[in-house]
């Protein structure tokens, strides 16, 4: 357990405070400052992804193909799901990680800080490479995220620029930047933690960001080669993939599905952290089975990495690969069934309080449970054989990726906003923000179930009459939902301006964050802390450092 | 625990349980009609899982709605809560009850694929491994019956067209015979696309350059939907075709009357959509460029509409 003193070589210049808002327009190597940059710009592309779906539930609410051509119906699928996942969901998260891993394991930066702001920068040029797509010959990519050959080789303008070459290539970034940011995390998490911080008394939430950064290491290579390799199928005439010329298309489905099923742990993960750190503090009880808790992360991310078939059950895939993929996939409602099971016991004769995180991880967290029950109906084989590429689907990962991830990040920026700005945001907007979000997300994706059932398959910008009533009701939730993030802007903008200064620990929560001012001070840390108990010592009233000043766990509450 | 806590415990797992039962019959009403055999089944398999998935998602949220309502803090409530760190007696038994219920449902799921016996790529595995044995496949529903002679099924970006080659009728609706086990080869001519006929809960990608065999029985006599189920570009949503299952008679009087018909140009929506994009004045943007469709089939037999 080491921690580099932070030393300033000769002649470079102290770094300085983020009071100026031009700091974070900044190559900046604060890691706060990286994590807010991440922050931000992956909520700018939210709502472009956001304005992307709009546009597709608009073209769903009547069966015929009317609001918008085809070609513009498959760009903006394929365009929504690339910018939600790649520009919203990883880089919040590695935002939020970005900001919280140092200051809870005790540490002044991330391990390596140029590294972290040449990984956040590449986050825009992915952006904007992806929105420079629009104007090419052609249009974005139309071959869904997936980007499955041979219909991502189509090519039908013959361009060399096109935007499936864009596309192909932001993503290749993509990776790139996400693998630097996975080496930076571990070595951060294994070497940087403060003198008696040992593994178990580790938040929760730093073992799932560990977790989830593993698996980038091991999966993103597989992504990324595959890319390159569409890439050169695509540009330079190769034929990996190009059955017209003895390619197997099949084989980049493997590639694409060993890192991009794995990939939705790493999302789901750090939110499973979240859920472990607001319900304790919101509970005011220690997060039940705290060791296994933490355990079962690393349990996910090792079965995580063999059960990527079971997206391709449908596919060219033999029976008894089928098979084997339905056990291993089964396998990770087990380790993921202990977390939710623990986090019940949490807010068992706990003492609640309601607060927007709260709420939002609350809600998140039955989301969450409806999407495993459903997940464990499409792992098994003959089910997923008739809802494979169905709305069933789409609207199973719906309420993972939106319903227990992007509520869980919201439950997340409300929780440390307050550590992040020194600012309180505005509880009433907050809890208005959730139940749109809320209501409006259930609408939305529920209906998707249904659809599924009954045979209608994703992609399409048309449908048999038969879908109508359940295609309406999304829609209509799906408008709810975006309007819904109207509140969390005005809040969040309105309180980051002139909202109530926050105390350093305004939710008397338990973690080396809350020992430090708000917003934390440039080093984190004047004094690295020496740690001495376990992370969630509610209810009994000993310190969690050697040094320094003890939590304000009996201040008032704002 | 004491006796009224068990009570508790036991009437609302009692009550969930009436719950979950009744929601898993319910749920054969979510499909459309069980029009093979297959689908029987899936919708049996469904049905469980409806059940299990029903009682734990029911019980989870209660326990949540039970603590939100019932164990708030008061306003100037500053204290913690018991500070209970785990209980390894409820740790083993929350970690078995899974394990056993999801290896119990692998095992389930892993009887009833067996029994549907789809066949699907696992020829392609054969070819490609010359040295396997043969797999002996489970007795077949109807072991009895043989499969048909095979139905040939191409694909192509935006058609579907079946070929009988027996009669050598090709047409762009499919027809099947009731009750009798059928036999087809999927085939793709450009891109993946998708077999998905929903009334018989049965999929099988088609990968271009390879062809796979598709067995199943369809039980139930009417006319369905087959829609491409893997997305194929420009008009995918477009790319549908009927099924109509009929007696063996009417199967075999439908054969020999096509098989007089002179093959003719069958309607295709894409074809007909693109061309009519095509003609618009392009003062306004209208879209990107598409790969062109292939040209309409031609067939004995065709739907007009």
């Amino acid at each position: 357990m080491t921690n580099i003193p932070v030393e300033m070589a000769p002649g470079a210049t102290p770094p300085h405070a983020p009071q100026n808002w031009r700091t974070y327009f900044s190559f900046s190597t604060d890691h706060k400052v990286i994590g807010i940059q991440y922050l931000v710009t992956s909520f700018v592309f939210f709502m472009v992804g956001g304005f992307f779906a709009m546009i597709i539930r608009g073209e769903l609410i009547t069966p015929e193909a009317d609001l918008v051509d085809r070609t513009v119906y498959n760009a903006m699928f394929t365009m929504h799901g690339t910018v939600m996942l790649f520009l919203w969901m990883f880089p919040s998260l590695v935002g939020l990680a970005n900001y919280l891993v140092p200051l809870m394991i005790g540490a002044r930066d991330m391990a390596f800080p140029r590294l972290n702001a040449v990984a956040f920068w590449m986050v825009p040029v992915v952006g904007i490479l992806l929105m420079a797509s629009f104007l090419v010959p052609g249009g974005p990519s139309q071959s869904g995220w997936w980007a499955y050959p041979p219909v991502s080789l189509q090519n039908p303008t013959g361009k060399l620029l096109n935007g499936q070459f864009l596309w192909l290539l932001a993503v290749a970034i993509s990776g790139v930047s996400s693998i630097m940011g996975a080496v930076n995390f571990v070595t951060t998490i294994v070497k940087m933690r403060a003198p008696g911080m040992t593994w178990f008394r580790m938040p929760a939430y730093v073992w799932t960001v560990l977790s989830a950064q593993i698996i980038q290491l091991y999966g993103l290579p597989a992504l990324t080669a595959g890319a390159v390799m569409l890439l050169m199928d695509l540009t330079f005439g190769t034929s990996f993939f190009d059955p017209a010329k003895g390619g197997q298309p099949v084989l980049f489905q493997h590639f694409f599905w060993f890192y991009s099923h794995p990939a939705v742990y790493v999302i789901i993960l750090p939110i499973f952290g979240v859920f472990s750190e607001i319900f304790p503090v919101f509970a005011r009880k220690p997060l039940f089975g705290y060791k296994v808790v933490a355990v079962s992360s690393i349990i996910i991310t090792v079965l995580s990495g063999m059960v990527w078939v079971h997206h391709m059950f449908a596919s060219g895939t033999p029976g008894w690969m089928r098979m084997i993929f339905m056990f291993t996939t089964m396998a990770i409602a087990v380790p993921t069934g202990i977390k939710v099971f623990a986090w019940v016991a949490t807010l068992w004769r706990g003492k609640l309080r309601l607060t927007t995180p709260m709420v939002f991880a609350l809600g998140a967290l039955v989301m969450f449970v409806f999407s495993g029950v459903t997940g464990i109906m499409l792992a098994a084989v003959p089910v997923d054989i008739h809802v494979n590429n169905t709305y069933f689907v789409v609207g199973h990962f719906h309420y993972v990726v939106f319903g227990a991830a992007t509520m869980g990040m919201f439950a997340a920026i409300y929780h440390w906003f307050p550590k992040m700005t020194g600012r309180m945001y505005n509880e009433g907007l907050g809890q208005v923000h959730f139940w749109l979000a809320f209501i409006g997300a259930n609408l939305n994706f529920f209906p998707m179930h249904p659809l599924g059932l009954m045979g209608m398959p994703r992609r399409v910008a048309s449908y048999d009459p038969e879908f109508i009533f359940w295609n309406v009701a999304a829609s209509l939730g799906a408008f709810l939902l975006g309007m819904s993030t109207l509140p969390f802007i005005v809040n969040l903008v309105g309180s980051w301006l002139q909202g109530k200064k926050a105390p350093d620990n305004p939710w008397r929560a338990i973690g080396l964050e809350w020992l430090v001012s708000s917003p934390p001070p440039v080093e984190n840390f004047e004094e690295i802390p020496v740690v001495i108990a376990e992370p969630y010592g509610y209810g009994r009233n000993e310190p969690l450092i050697a040094n320094g000043k003890a939590l304000e766990l009996e201040a008032a509450e704002g | 625990m004491n006796v009224r806590t068990i009570l508790t415990l036991v009437v609302t797992a009692v009550i969930l349980a009436a719950i979950s039962l009744w929601m898993g019959q319910q749920s054969y009403g979510w499909f459309p009609p069980q029009a093979a055999s297959e689908a029987q089944l899936v919708d049996d398999l469904f049905s469980f899982l409806v059940i299990l998935g029903t009682f734990i998602f029911l019980g989870v949220t209660i326990a949540i709605l039970y603590s939100v309502v019932f164990s708030r803090a008061g306003k100037y409530d500053m204290s913690d809560g018991p500070p209970i760190e785990g209980n390894t007696t409820l740790e083993v038994v929350w970690t078995a009850i899974p394990l056993a219920l999801v290896i119990w449902i692998a095992v389930y799921s892993y009887q009833i694929y067996d029994r549907m016996n789809v066949k699907g790529p696992m020829e392609l595995v054969h070819l490609h491994n010359p040295m396997q044995m043969a797999t002996a496949y489970a007795a077949p529903l109807d072991a009895e019956t043989e499969p048909l002679e095979a139905i040939e099924v191409h694909s192509r970006q935006w058609a579907w067209e079946f070929h009988y080659p027996g009669q050598n009728v090709s047409s762009t609706e499919l027809h099947l015979p009731v009750d009798r086990r059928v036999h087809l080869t999927l085939e793709s001519e450009d891109v993946l696309h998708g077999f998905y006929i929903p009334a018989f809960r049965l999929k099988q990608d088609i990968i271009p350059g390879e062809a796979i065999d598709f067995e199943f029985t369809p039980i139930r006599v009417g006319t369905y939907r087959l829609r491409d189920s893997q997305y194929s570009g420009t008009y995918f949503a477009a790319m549908q075709a009927d099924v109509v299952v009929q007696s063996p008679e009417d199967y075999q009087q439908w054969l020999a009357t096509t098989a007089k018909q002179p093959p003719t140009e069958a309607y295709n929506r894409a074809v007909t959509e693109f061309a009519k994009n095509r003609g618009k004045v392009k003062s306004v943007f209208t879209g990107w460029k598409s790969v062109p469709p292939a040209p309409p089939p031609v067939v004995n037999y065709s739907t007009q509409s």
